[in-house]
């Protein structure tokens, strides 16, 4: 298969994020998406990699896996948090938290 | 063949992708994003990049995965805690939005002049993404990267702790209760459903 399909599958995984993002309410959905917007960026990532012969966009990939995985685990502790004390899991009802 | 698995692969990808945006329970969103992550993890192998197809198997379809599992069933699932609350606007230009960036990374990406789009990538060569290259290269070049990223991992973990740490002072319920309370709630039997994966699903059958 031709490099650019990847990349064509990849631009589709982000948008679907990028909705999804943009239109759920939940936090732990919202992670969810963020996931798959990097996960898409991943999959450009390696095909560029491909592209080049080289490996070190699949070097980047890796590293854009341990900053996801960093990422999940601060967001998971803040909604652990935020049901501990009560309030509702909803970006919403948490505008308090912008500072 | 390869151009089978891909369309395979890219259909699963795309339609768990898809599904994590639309369904309603986090529970099945998160169960969505393990096959989504599977079948990125085959367009990872078509494209030579075996240990990247390997840890994303092992590190998200598997650790992370679970962690979102925990918190899912943890925070709860029940259906009338979550909603597509965004307001009408938002349910309309979100999607909208969506669209438009997905025509101009189209055309940016048609428009490139890279003429190794069309093409099936650089001649294969041996060893290309096996564990052992990316290691070497991980331990010469990217030794920096690879240092910063277990100091990166170090601080999430500590912030995880600090962030969901159980505080004093708050009321936890069950904190107060003597021994022989315990003693009743533990000798009492199970309820039903509860214990099981159909409690995090918030749909006891």
């Amino acid at each position: 298969m031709a490099i650019g399909w990847y990349l064509t599958v990849s631009v589709l995984i982000f948008c679907i994020g990028v909705t999804g993002v943009l239109v759920r309410r939940n936090p732990l959905v919202i992670l969810l998406c963020l996931e798959l917007m990097l996960n898409a960026a991943n999959l450009a990532l390696v095909a560029f990699a491909r592209m080049h012969g080289g490996e070190a966009g699949q070097i980047f990939a890796l590293i854009v896996m341990v900053v996801a995985a960093c990422e999940v685990t601060v967001g998971l502790g803040l909604i652990v948090a935020i049901s501990r004390r009560g309030l509702a899991v909803d970006v919403d009802e948490l505008r308090e938290l912008d500072g | 063949m390869s151009a089978v698995v891909f369309f395979i692969a890219a259909i699963v990808a795309l339609g768990g992708a898809v599904a994590v945006v639309t369904l309603r329970n986090p529970f099945y969103a998160v169960l969505a994003l393990v096959c989504h992550l599977v079948a990125l993890a085959a367009l990872f192998l078509l494209l030579r990049a075996e240990f990247v197809a390997a840890a994303q198997v092992v590190v998200y379809a598997g650790a992370v995965m679970v962690l979102y599992v925990f918190v899912v069933a943890y925070v709860g699932g029940a259906p009338g805690t979550e909603e597509l609350r965004a307001g009408p606007a938002m349910r309309f230009f979100g999607p909208l939005m969506a669209l438009a960036l997905a025509v101009e990374l189209m055309i940016a990406l048609l428009g490139s002049a890279l003429s190794g789009i069309t093409s099936k990538g650089a001649p294969y060569i041996p060893g290309f993404g096996t564990p052992r290259q990316i290691g070497k290269l991980f331990l010469t070049d990217y030794l920096f990267v690879f240092e910063t990223a277990s100091l990166l991992l170090l601080v999430a973990a500590i912030g995880a702790v600090v962030l969901a740490r159980r505080r004093r002072g708050l009321d936890e319920p069950g904190a107060g209760m003597s021994v022989d309370d315990l003693r009743r709630l533990v000798a009492e039997p199970r309820a039903k459903d509860t214990g099981t994966m159909a409690e995090g699903a918030g749909t006891p059958s």
